[in-house]
Parts: C-alpha cells; structure tokens; sequence
C-alpha cells in the first residue's frame, strides 16, 4: 500500500504586485518513498513552488494536502518540523556549533540529551563527517561542500517524512557534487524519505529522480518518471529540453531495474553481473569489458533477478515496448496490493 | 608655589568629602543605570517593529534624530513645567536621547542577520520567539551593545547636566563648584565622570568583542584537539 505525502490541487502564486502569476494551476501528486526532482530553467517557478510547499510562501489559490491534511489547517511551525528544508545558500546559524545546529529541532520538540546527541552522531556519520572534531566546528571553519552536508543533516534531524531541498549542490565543484548525489540516493534508500529536489541541471534531475517535475513559465509541462520524459515527452517544450542529451547521457539515466527481462537460462558462475541500481551506460561498459552478449541482474542480496541481453539493448525501441509492459504488470501487482 | 597647593587641596578634599564623593558616584551610576535599563526595554521591541517596515523605520528614527539634536539644556527646559525637577524628568529626557543610538544600532543590528539563515529558521518550524532568541538576538547582539556602550557613555555625560535641574549625580559637583567658583570640585567632577565613562567603555568593548567573535563563529574554544 503506498501513502500519498503530498498532494497538491490546483496550486497558483501571483506575488503582490506581479504582473503575472509565478506559479499556475498546478495539480500533482507524491507518494511516500518517491524522490521527485523539479527541473526547470532559472524563473520557471521552482522555488516558489517549494516553498509554498512549507509554507514560507502562502499560495494564492489551490490547496495542498500532506498524508491527506490541509496544511492549511495545520499549525504551521508543527507541520514545518515535520519537513526537512535544505535551501540553496545553506544558511546555518554562523553562531552555533555544527553540533547545535543540528540539534536545533530536536532541542525544540524537549528531545532528552541523549537522544540528541546519539542522533547528532548517526546523521554525521550518515553525511560522511562522523569524525568527532566535527561536531565542535562552527560553520566558518567548514568547506562549501561540508557545510551543505551538515546543512543535509540539520534537516534531517527530527527525521521528517518529507525533505524540501532547493538546489542544495548547486555552489559545490563537479566531483564533490557527484559524492552527494551518490550519498542523498544512498541515503534515500535507506530511510525511504520522501524527497523534493529542485535543480536546474538536467543530469542532477534524471540521475536523482525516480521523478520529475519539468516546469516552464510557472506550470508543470510533465511530471512522469525519467524514461517516460525521454521516450514519451509530453510537448514540444520537453522534446527541446532532452533533445540537449545525446545518446550517453539519456543511457546514463535509465536505471537497469527498469530493463530487467526474466531469465532466459539458469545462471552460471562465469556470468557477468550487474547491479540492478546501475544504469545502462554501466551495463554498455560491462558488455565490452566482458564481451558478454547477457548479464545477469542481481539485487542488493546479490540474488539474480533477471537479466539484461545485447540484442535486447541494441534495440531501445524494443526495449521501450517492453519496459511499458513491465510497466503495466507492476502496477497491476501495485493494485492487488493495494485492497489486501 | 600654587601649583603643589592645589594638588594638595584636591587630594585633601577627597579626604573630607570622600563620603560625599562616592554617594554622587552611586546616584550618578543610578540614574545611568535606570536610563539604560527602561532604554533597551523600548528600544529592543521597537527596533523589532520597525524591522518590519522599511518606511516606518526611516520615519521613526527620523523623529528620534530630531530629538537627539535638540540641546539637552533646552530638553529640561521643556520639560520642567510638565515633570517638575529632579530625577525622573532627567530619567525622561535621557531615554529619549538614547533611544536614537539604541535604536539605529539595533535595527542596524537585526538587518545584519543573512535573510537565507531566518528563512532556515523559519522553514525548520521555530516560532517567532524562539527565532528571535535562538537566532535574530544573538547575531544582532554585537551591533546592540556598540550601541549600548555609545549610550552608555553618552548618558553619563548628559547625566552631569541634568544635575542643573536637581536630578543629583557628578554634575553637582561642577554645579557647585562653578557657582561657588571653586577649581577642585570641578576637577573631582571631571575625574569622576571621566573615569567612569572609560571604565563603562572598557567592560562593554569586552562583551562587543566576545559577542562579535561569538556571532560570527569565531571563539577560539571552539575546537578541542
Ligand atoms: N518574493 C517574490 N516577489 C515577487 N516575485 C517573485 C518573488 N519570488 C519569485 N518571484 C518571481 O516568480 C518567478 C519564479 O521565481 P522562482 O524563484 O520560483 O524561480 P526558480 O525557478 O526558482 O528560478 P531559479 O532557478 O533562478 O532559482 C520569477 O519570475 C520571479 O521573478
Ligand atoms: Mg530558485
């Protein structure tokens, strides 16, 4: 049975004294575990999108409901502590050590010290700066890049169901940046939060999402999965966007989980293998590194759950069909869930 | 000849008047103290509403400079028919005055505060008091107690002059001795106020500096190891 997080109807923005709206009529819904990115050229709405979310912006018009409520109707700084909000200039309180930082929340809702400090711990080690001297820092004596992730951690803190992030990578080199990347989907699949991720990169917003929300002049022009963006793009406003992407770079954001064929043979231990969290550009490196025409697929466990073949990959329409098929079975296994 | 004389007097009035001399200290600090205390408790809330709006805040302190520059002789004048002499008229028109440096100081204070680190604050749920202690008070507190010494030490000087309308203090002493033409109380007078003023500056620049090195991040117990 999946939750529905977030659900939002309607939802329109016109600042005072704007001329035109900045958000408009947008309708759109997340389900628990879902880590959704919002792509988009730099004034399409994003952020006032977001922060509508969490209210830091009142909407003009529409309603949004958080695990069915009005948030409305909710008293604001309860539901806020419930969100983990990561904005783009990270803005940690110069004045506070990284350890009371990310005691902040947790402070406030009368957590007792022990609790604090063992969870100060976890999410530092979580963020990749579990070594002690950390904690004492003041945010000054941090480089960009681990400021960004005790400002991760901050949010993280009373351990929300949902995390608010607005181009949180967005000041920090190519390599530190791809380290986080790589971490916040660890991380998200650890602890199945909710995730809302603002980019204006589009390979940041295809690797990270198991969705995404392309925005352009302040609606939603498509909000599907990463694959369905590339091979069933909504408009013609969404064709230009992925046009941009050659061939690699559409492999590099198709994840293998979403390919796997059923075994055609048992396995064997000469197989090659691949990950089933990998994507297709790694399966076209493994098929010339082993010179293999069949992978197996493995899980988390290392249990072969299906498998990937050349002739299956040298044909992407092929490929395509089936995948929607696939598509359909799950959701069909999705509704018998659903009544039981 | 005269020189070593008055030396000798100035000293010697200390031993008989020493009594005198700490208790118009005392009464000095006292009225200092009251000033500044019912000062920071208007001028910290106000300065807070006036952050609020941009064209409020320029029309306050508008009228607050305009006060500040009216001569504090004349201030006490005014005010005389309607408070009568003594110390709470005197109380009045300090606070008055230094509303205008503890407010322009406060508010220049709360405006310092990064608008993205209030937006963190917000967007984690604090309400607006514990934003205010938690984040907007201790990263204003450096530009809040610039102004605070600025007051303090403006008060104790305005304070000899409210002397004149009985209010009590150092300013008795330069009072009197002009009156009765006598060089040593004006010189205790000065001495006194002057060493206080140097005292107070002193003490405040401590607290200014800690708590500038404390909002920015800076203290160097910071990192242990
Ligand atoms: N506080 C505000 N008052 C008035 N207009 C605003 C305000 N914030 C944003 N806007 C306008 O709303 C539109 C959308 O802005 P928004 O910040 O949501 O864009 P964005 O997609 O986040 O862009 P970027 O990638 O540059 O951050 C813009 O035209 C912007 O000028
Ligand atoms: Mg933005």
């Amino acid at each position: 049975m999946t939750n529905i997080a977030l659900e939002l109807v309607n939802i329109t923005k016109k600042f005072a004294h704007a001329e035109t709206n900045s958000v408009t009529g947008v309708s759109l819904t997340i389900n628990e575990g879902d880590f959704v990115t919002i792509l988009g050229t730099s004034g399409s709405g994003k952020t006032t999108l977001l922060k509508m979310v969490n209210r830091i912006y009142e909407s003009t018009s529409g309603d949004i409901f958080f695990y069915g409520e009005n948030i409305k109707k909710l008293k604001v700084e309860d539901y806020r502590r419930k969100i983990g909000y990561v904005i783009q200039q990270i803005g940690l309180f110069p004045h506070m050590t990284v350890e009371q930082n990310i005691a902040t929340v947790p402070k406030i809702l009368h957590w007792n010290k022990e609790k604090i400090n063992a969870r100060v711990d976890e999410l530092l080690k979580l963020v990749g700066l579990g070594d002690e001297h950390y904690k004492k820092r003041y945010p000054k004596q941090l480089s960009g890049g681990q400021q960004q992730r005790i400002g991760l951690a901050r949010a993280m803190a009373a351990d929300p169901q949902l995390m608010l992030m607005d181009e949180p990578f967005g000041a920090i080199d190519a390599i530190t940046r791809q380290n986080l990347q790589d971490e916040l989907i660890n991380i998200q699949k650890k602890l199945n939060k909710t995730i809302l991720f603002v980019t204006h990169d589009i390979n940041e917003a295809f690797k990270l999402g198991d969705k995404i929300i392309i925005m352009d002049k302040g609606e939603v022009q498509q909000f599907d999965t990463p694959y369905n963006i590339l091979f069933h793009p909504a408009n013609d406003f969404v064709k230009q966007l992925i046009e941009t992407e050659n061939i690699i770079n559409r492999l590099k954001v198709l994840r293998v989980e979403n390919f796997v064929q059923p075994l055609t043979q048992p396995t064997k231990l000469a197989d090659g293998v691949i990950h089933n969290d990998k994507f297709l550009d790694d399966v076209l490196a493994k098929f010339f590194e082993t010179g293999k025409k069949r992978l197996v697929v493995i899980d988390d466990q290392e249990e072969p759950i299906g498998e990937i073949s050349w002739d299956q990959f040298i044909q992407l329409k092929k490929i395509q069909d089936n995948v929607v098929r696939l598509d359909v079975q799950k959701k069909n296994i999705r509704r018998v869930n659903d009544h039981d | 000849m005269i020189m070593t004389n008055s030396i000798a007097d100035f000293f010697n009035y200390f031993g008989e008047y020493h009594d005198d001399l700490l208790i118009m200290v005392a009464q000095h600090l006292q009225i200092v103290l009251t000033v500044l205390a019912i000062s920071i408790i208007i001028a910290v809330p106000l300065s807070l509403v006036l952050y609020q709006s941009q064209l409020l805040s320029s029309i306050v302190l508008a009228i607050l400079g305009a006060l500040y520059a009216i001569p504090s002789l004349a201030f006490f004048a005014i005010l005389i028919p309607i408070c009568g002499l003594g110390m709470p008229t005197a109380v009045t028109v300090l606070v008055v005055y230094v509303q205008f440096i503890l407010v322009r100081n406060t508010l220049a204070g709360f405006k310092s505060v990064d608008a993205s680190i209030l937006e963190a604050g917000r967007g984690m749920g604090l309400s607006k008091l514990q934003l205010f202690v938690k984040v907007q008070l201790p990263l204003a507190l450096p530009s809040l107690l610039g102004g605070l010494r600025l007051a303090v030490i403006a008060t104790i000087g305005m304070t000899t002059i409210a002397a004149s309308i009985g209010a009590g203090g150092l300013g008795t002493l330069l009072f009197d001795g002009l009156r009765m033409d006598y060089a040593v109380k004006i010189v205790w007078g000065t001495v006194l106020a002057f060493l206080l003023s140097w005292a107070a500056n002193r003490i405040l620049l401590i607290f200014e500096r800690r708590s500038l090195k404390k909002s920015r991040g800076e203290l160097k117990t910071a990192i242990r190891n």
